[in-house]
């Protein structure tokens, strides 16, 4: 791979110039579907004509404004802000929690040896194959009983729990790869094993705890049908539920639900973009100089 | 951030002690899930209450219609529902079952007076009357005034308009494969989907006729294909339509500069002079058991019902209310499109309360789009219908008894705790036990939270599946619903729809989609990863686009890029010269579908995992790799590929688990269809809890299913996670 740059001349570019053509097939794939959603939030009442290159007849933002300048009846509270706080807080707080709870047993499953793993690893993977349908009433007598229905830290929990088996198999996963030279080095510097696991291996696992944290944040992103249920109080809504209050039963508002949902993609593509520079950074920056 | 987590840990140590005091006012509160024009109705007529009780806290919350029946379900007997909440008669027997509403104090007779009879007998069950209408919502005739000037008298009228329309109008829209639209017209034709005590009717003379015509409107081009609830907005809103069966709820959603009026359903010649006569639901406040203040609590049903709170309901949110003293007051009475309404409504027939109605549609359904896509004759549909609803609505297996169960458990139980006694007692155990304390410091916490808020709600919904009937009916069934599932009871082994096809489907599109995932973000990761690669950052922020996006809407996206007459997949085919394809008509293009989207969805995922894989392999491998004069394809097969693979296996057994359950894509873009054969297990599953009079046991039991296949089909993967350690 790297041996490509210094090849000279033609045989370079042309390989460029498939890699470019390559990922603008990728990206015109990816963005067409988004291209539809954008010209519904972007027309008030287009007809649905059979196009082939989506384009509203005359933009307007009015869906955006009327999504995004939502406030209480009495107009003293801009619910919408409120409503983003709500999945703002709850998403990186569930990011956060799932990456404390994760990390340091995932840690644990790839350095220790010890009674039990085999059968928590497996146990872990089932959790996943169960469908949710199932669980969820049992779930909200759960919550009902520790009286955490309506609370922000319930459905933190409940996120961040689910989100729990993928990140321990995805850490435990870049934890192997990580030679145990350097936190026995540290550890004979004086470091105590967990000093060792916080300062040594945690850096150099920074790929894998960036894809983690955007695994974790997007789980409790998008989630609609808990959060709907869970929460009782306008205020104490994520977007994801507002959103959905756009399709009723018979009537749907899909220019406003359009909107809604390009408003809360871009978050998630502003985490990213913060979190990709981690992914790229690997073994040889960083964590091994340390 | 600080502030949550010891609160969140003290909850999980103190649980169950909290409960804070509350304020000693009067207060009610009231849920609803109405769209914007309704809920803003209803706000206004709370303020007069609000005036008129200074002492009393009215909390009103506006929940998503997706999410209302199951949130009442759980939040009502935990004590977290509302007081009052507003619903469609129909769902009232289901909510009685529950145990989720109780019988008002019977209301004086001016109170009862101010409604009409039928309306307050949409609310009883068994002459207990459990809420007090609130509106009544049928279908009426939207015409657009620039194509029609007469009200066509019968809907063969409207037919006609055919020839005199421009290019591109329809005659008319209405959601011809909708058994709840075409009930109007069976209605007419003398049928009925179901009769008085809930037993199926949709067969005979007067079925086939009304399918016969369902059919002619279709096949002359009098009504689009394919029609949903959207298309008909769409249509009759740009003008595309020249007629539009719809309710008072398209009215808000039609542009300003449109003319347009509505009068009650045509006659139909066919049925020699009888009217259409639509559906109509009552819409009432219904009491939920365990209020608070019950005396409150009726004062607000009866307020809203009532003439006071029904007028800015009516005014501002363009109600049909049902108050008989609201309509002498003119701003309602001399209201043409209210009054149409009204018209429509007594014309009209209101939905049975049996709990059988509600399952008769979907049934129904798939037989009226079998007959229009002219798969089979009315005759053999209609039989299957029926076989499906008899299928649906067959008693819950009787009760066993559960001694046998107890007996079980018990021994393994014991067998269980014998077991580790005898572990414990060895030495050689305890020193293990010993050499992994701690470990144990670093896994207690998840251990703990897994447990409580993953295995105990999974274990308690497995439980579930040896139960049959529901809410206060409950019984232990043993292993019925298991044994109902696994020999297709009431079905062929391999029917649509059967345990063992729809396994076949979900099995052939868990592998094809994860190939593609795989292939296509691994290779996407790749080429990305080149060094020498330019605008990387803009490159992999538009890719994960598919990703960010919430799926719900991006779904519905790809369904309308597969319409048959309006999607940009047959314009593409229509511009590369090639015919239009009914997508949906038959298995394999709707089951392409499904996948298409699908993998759009999902390689974003696969891409930012490879990303952060491929990282982590030592660069100066390739260095002396190059050095050694390896190819860029030897150094992919001998360095890359070996080195990805562990790394990529827990990304790639979690994507296979999520595929074979991903509910979402399958319920929202095709639906099942063409008759059910693109359902995957946890589609099917959800069918039964949800839309099928909620047989959680039976849903259960799905799931249990599902997750056993599972653990049979991931045990290789389930090795190389766990041999994952050693191999480090």
């Amino acid at each position: 791979m790297s041996g490509g740059a210094a090849q000279p001349g033609g045989r370079a570019i042309l390989m460029e110039t498939l890699a470019h053509l390559a990922l603008v097939a990728a990206v015109a794939f990816a963005l067409y579907p988004v291209l539809w959603v954008v010209t519904l939030a972007l027309s008030s009442g287009d007809a649905p004509d059979p196009v082939v290159i989506p384009f509203p007849d005359s933009p307007s933002l009015d869906n955006f404004e009327a999504v995004a300048g939502r406030t209480s009846a009495d107009g003293e509270v801009w619910l919408f802000g409120l409503q983003l706080m709500n999945s703002v807080v709850i998403a990186l707080a569930t990011a956060l929690t799932a990456v404390v709870i994760a990390t340091p047993a995932a840690y644990a499953l790839s350095r220790f040896r010890f009674v039990g793993a085999k059968a928590a690893t497996g146990t872990l993977l089932a959790t996943q194959m169960f469908p949710g349908v199932a669980a969820a009433i049992p779930l909200y007598l759960m919550l009902s009983y520790l009286d955490l229905i309506d609370t922000r830290t319930g459905l933190i929990l409940v996120y961040a729990t689910t989100a729990v088996p993928f990140a321990i198999f995805q850490m435990r996963g870049a934890f192997d790869g990580i030679p145990r030279d350097l936190e026995e080095a540290a550890m004979v510097d004086g470091a105590s094993r967990f000093g060792a696991f916080v300062r040594v291996v945690l850096p150099a696992a920074r790929p894998a705890l960036a894809v983690t944290i955007l695994f974790a944040f997007m789980t409790a992103w998008n989630e609609f049908i808990l959060a709907a249920t869970f929460m009782s109080r306008e205020e104490m809504f994520t977007l994801p539920v507002v959103l959905q209050r756009y399709v009723g039963e018979f009537d749907a508002r899909w220019g406003a639900f359009a909107a809604g949902a390009i408003l809360v993609s871009v978050p998630v593509m502003a985490l990213f973009y913060v979190l990709q520079r981690h992914l790229v950074a690997g073994l040889n920056a960083g964590g091994v100089k340390g | 951030m600080r502030r949550w987590l010891p609160s969140a840990l003290a909850a999980l140590a103190l649980a169950g002690t909290a409960g804070g005091a509350r304020a000693q006012e009067r207060s009610v509160t009231l849920w609803h899930a109405y769209g914007e024009e309704e809920a803003a109705g209803l706000r206004r007529a709370l303020d007069t209450f609000r005036r008129e009780h200074a002492d009393t806290r009215v909390d009103v919350v506006h929940n998503a219609f997706g999410a209302y029946a199951s949130k009442l379900e759980s939040a009502i007997p935990t004590g977290h529902g509302p007081d009052v909440f507003i619903d469609a008669h129909e769902r009232l027997s289901v909510y009685v079952e529950l145990g989720l509403v109780e019988a008002m104090d019977p209301p004086d007779f001016a109170t009862r007076l101010d409604f009409f009879g039928a309306h307050l007998q949409a609310l009883e069950v068994d002459n207990a009357l459990y809420g007090l209408p609130l509106a009544v919502k049928c279908a009426a005739l939207y015409l657009n005034e620039d194509h029609v000037t007469d009200t066509p008298r019968s809907l063969e009228d409207v037919e006609r308009l055919r020839g005199d329309l421009p290019e591109g109008v329809w005659p008319l829209v209405y959601e011809a494969e909708s058994a709840y639209w075409d009930a109007a017209l069976l209605h007419a034709y003398g049928g009925a989907l179901v009769d008085e005590d809930g037993a199926w009717a949709f067969e005979g003379p007067g079925a086939e006729t009304m399918l016969a015509h369902v059919v002619r409107l279709t096949r002359e081009g009098v009504v689009p294909e394919e029609p949903n609830g959207d298309l008909v907005r769409q249509l009759f809103a740009s003008g595309q339509a020249a007629s539009a069966i719809s309710g008072p709820w398209l009215a808000p959603a039609l542009p300003s500069d449109l003319r347009w009026r509505v009068v009650p359903l045509p006659r139909v010649e066919g049925a020699g002079g009888a009217p259409m006569r639509p559906y109509v639901t009552v819409e009432g406040v219904m009491l939920a058991s365990g209020a608070r203040d019950r005396a409150l609590a009726q004062e607000l049903m009866q307020f809203l019902a009532g003439a006071e709170g029904s007028l800015p309901r009516a005014v501002t949110g363009r109600q049909v209310v049902a108050s008989r003293t609201a309509w002498e007051d003119p701003r309602i009475a001399d209201d043409v499109f209210l009054g149409t309404f009204r018209r429509a409504a007594d014309a009209g027939r209101i939905m049975s309360t049996h709990p059988h109605q509600r399952m008769a549609f979907e049934p129904a359904e798939k037989a009226i789009r079998k007959v229009i896509r002219g798969d089979v004759g009315a005759g053999a549909a209609l039989a299957e219908a029926h076989r499906r609803f008899d299928n649906v609505t067959r008693p819950p297996p009787p009760e066993r008894s559960p001694t046998m169960a107890v007996i079980a458990v018990g021994l393994l139980l014991f067998l269980a705790c014998l077991w580790l006694v005898r572990r414990a007692q060895s030495a050689q155990v305890r020193a293990e036990v010993r050499a992994s304390l701690p470990a144990y410091k670093y896994v207690a916490h998840a251990f703990v939270a897994v447990g409580v808020l993953v295995i105990a709600p999974l274990l308690v919904g497995a439980g579930a599946s040896f139960f049959g009937g529901r809410g206060t009916d409950m019984h232990y069934v043993g292993l019925a619903n298991y044994a109902d599932i696994i020999t297709a009871a009431g079905g062929g082994i391999l029917d649509h729809g059967s345990f063992w096809l729809t396994l076949l489907v979900t099995v052939l599109w868990t592998a094809l989609n994860v190939i593609l995932h795989v292939v296509i973000g691994v290779a996407l990761a790749l080429v990305l990863h080149r060094p020498t690669m330019k605008l990387k950052a803009p490159y992999r922020v538009l890719l994960i686009l598919p990703w960010a996006v919430p799926n719900y809407v991006t779904a519905l996206s790809w369904k309308g890029m597969f319409h048959r007459q309006f999607g940009a997949m047959n314009a593409i085919l229509e511009g590369l010269g090639a015919e239009p394809v009914s997508w949906f008509g038959q298995w394999s293009t709707a089951f392409g579908a499904n996948v298409a989207t699908n993998v759009w969805l999902g390689f974003p995922f696969m891409m930012v995992v490879t990303l952060g894989a491929l990282s982590a392999i030592p660069k100066d491998l390739y260095e002396a790799a190059a050095v050694d004069g390896a190819t860029a394809w030897q150094r992919f097969k001998l360095i890359t590929l070996p080195l990805l693979k562990p790394m990529l296996a827990p990304a790639v057994a979690m994507g296979s688990i999520w595929t074979f359950n991903m509910f979402n894509v399958v319920f929202l873009v095709s639906g099942g269809e063409p008759d059910g054969s693109t359902e995957i297990l946890v589609s099917e599953a959800y069918r039964w809890a949800f839309t099928r009079s909620s047989q959680y046991g039976y849903a259960a039991a799905y799931a249990v299913l599902i997750f056993g296949v599972l653990l049979l089909g991931t045990r290789r993967f389930a090795k190389r996670l766990d041999g994952m350690g050693d191999t480090a």
